[in-house]
């Protein structure tokens, strides 16, 4: 059992006035939250430091426009947060924010983390549709529910980890039948519980890992498994990895959005690795044909050795590839693999070191002997 | 199997060891598949994830990895990064169902003529077993 707070008001408006308040007597100086503009459904994280602007924050909104752990380690680059601000996170974006403040990219001072036991985002895609409303009423009806919403991202979709790590306060979502009636947090620290205390709401002791909660974990695992077969890499790897990739326009986008490829200087966006006129003819004369411009392949191998083993599953890079490759299942796989290999849980603690920057000298003491 | 093919094989050779241990095993006069093409590098440790993509991407049958033996290293740690980028790229060629064998890691000291030789040759005839690289014949790269 935790200790909670609930607020006898809907969940999203509950969570709002709660952080109004905080803006208003001035606990905390700014917001970071989704802003929605206008009527035309498109939101976008701000700081917003004004109680008026507060108005058209919207908590909870079920859109990623872009990784908030990138987003929040933008302006965290060069030091830490001056005032105390609230930050409203999806568990992964904390995760990515995890792994971002562990590169020396970003500071976790003066922050009060709120999160939500996920039920995923909708794809991107979705939000310039005519009917978007009512997809909103129809994801939340599914998060209370606690089933799988066919129209949010594919990593939601097979996402396990939707509890988050690293939060002052998490608000209840899935599984949660009163979503309309009642807002439950649950206060996971201290400074959390601090804060909560100007919550106009009575203190309960509540559990957070529900019956629901599990059964979602639970379908999302075989939903994980079902997805990784489509994108199968089995026996005839090279060949079903050569049609998995081979719409890839080479855009970048995928690793220009993902969190954890936060390089100013992307190795692959430079010329170092673009294959030079020699190259191309003795290839051309080998082959036959020749793929123009070549070294996709290179490209999304050569990011996964760089962030798979980190790769938090977000699904951004999925959500904005333009010719719709399922790239997070590829890299939640493969990470997923490293990442039992290193021992590793990406954005779970900030001390703990990447992989790839240490070693220990009795590890894998085998190889190299043969 | 094609008897007559020869296959390509990169071998990145650290300076400190490896490659003073393959020019040990030439002064000696030992017998060298010139399957082996080499690349000399200051450390293991500069062997870069992308290098050994690159090479196997661009179609070389097999790439070898070599440095100093652990606890050896000229620059005290360089190897032990590289054995973690191999378990890394090791890793990735297994859940991608790649063909493992086409990478792999050995150590070699700077005195160890017999062991160049022995890997070297033993490595090919692996190689050869396995076959050309599908990647070299791939257009969609």
């Amino acid at each position: 059992m935790a200790k909670a707070v609930k607020i006898k008001k809907k969940t999203e408006e509950g969570l709002h006035d709660f952080l109004k308040s905080l803006l208003d007597k001035e606990i905390i100086k700014g917001v970071f939250i989704l802003k929605k503009m206008d009527k035309t459904g498109a939101v976008s994280y701000s700081l917003i430091t004004d109680p008026e602007e507060f108005k058209k924050a919207v908590p909870l909104y079920p859109y990623m426009p872009v990784n908030a752990g990138k987003a929040l380690a933008n302006f965290t680059l060069l030091g830490k947060a001056e005032q105390p601000i609230a930050a409203i996170l999806r568990p992964c974006e904390i995760r990515a924010f995890v792994e971002l403040v562990k590169r020396t990219q970003g500071d976790f001072e003066n922050f009060l983390i709120i999160s939500l036991t996920c039920g995923g985002v909708l794809t991107l895609k979705t939000i310039s549709e005519p009917d978007q409303d009512k997809l909103i009423s129809q994801y939340w009806e599914s998060v209370k529910k606690a089933e799988v919403f066919e129209h949010t991202r594919e990593a939601c979709q097979f996402c396990e980890h939707f509890l988050p790590l690293n939060a002052d306060i998490t608000v209840a979502a899935v599984g949660k039948k009163d979503l309309d009636e009642e807002c439950l947090l649950f206060l996971n620290t201290p400074k959390g519980e601090k804060f909560a205390q100007e919550a106009s709401g009575s203190s309960v002791s509540e559990e957070i890992e529900t019956e629901k909660v599990q059964q979602l974990k639970k379908k999302r695992e075989e939903l994980k498994e079902k997805y990784v077969q489509q994108t199968e890499t089995g026996e005839t790897g090279m060949k079903s990895l050569v049609n998995v990739f081979a719409p890839c326009l080479g855009c970048h986008g995928c690793s220009h959005v993902c969190p954890i490829c936060y390089c100013t200087l992307c190795e692959f966006d430079s010329k170092t690795l673009q294959y030079n006129a020699d190259g191309l003819s003795s290839d051309l004369k080998r082959k036959g044909g020749l793929k123009v411009p070549s070294g996709n392949l290179l490209f999304h191998l050569g990011r996964m050795t760089h962030m798979a083993v980190s790769c938090i599953s977000c699904g951004m890079c999925s959500d904005v590839c333009p010719v719709n490759i399922p790239v997070a299942t590829v890299f939640s796989k493969a990470g997923k693999s490293l990442q039992k290999v290193f021992d590793y849980f990406p954005g779970k603690d900030a001390e703990e070191p990447v992989p790839g920057g240490t070693y220990k000298e009795e590890e894998f003491a085998e190889i190299g002997e043969q | 199997m094609n008897s007559k093919y020869k296959p390509n094989i990169i071998a990145f050779l650290c300076n400190w060891c490896s490659y003073t241990g393959a020019d040990l095993a030439g002064t000696a006069r030992m017998k060298i598949p010139s399957s082996i093409k080499t690349i000399r590098v200051m450390c293991s440790g500069r062997i870069d994830a992308l290098f050994v993509l690159k090479a196997f991407l661009k179609g070389a049958d097999g790439v070898m990895m070599m440095g100093c033996h652990p606890g050896d290293c000229h620059y005290q740690k360089g190897n032990y990064n590289t054995r973690r980028r191999y378990v890394l790229l090791d890793n990735l060629f297994k859940t991608l169902g790649l063909e493992k064998k086409r990478i792999g890691l050995w150590w070699v000291s700077a005195s160890e003529a017999n062991r160049y030789a022995k890997v070297t040759n033993e490595y090919t005839e692996e190689i050869k077993k396995l076959g050309p690289n599908p990647t070299s014949e791939e257009i969609f790269l």
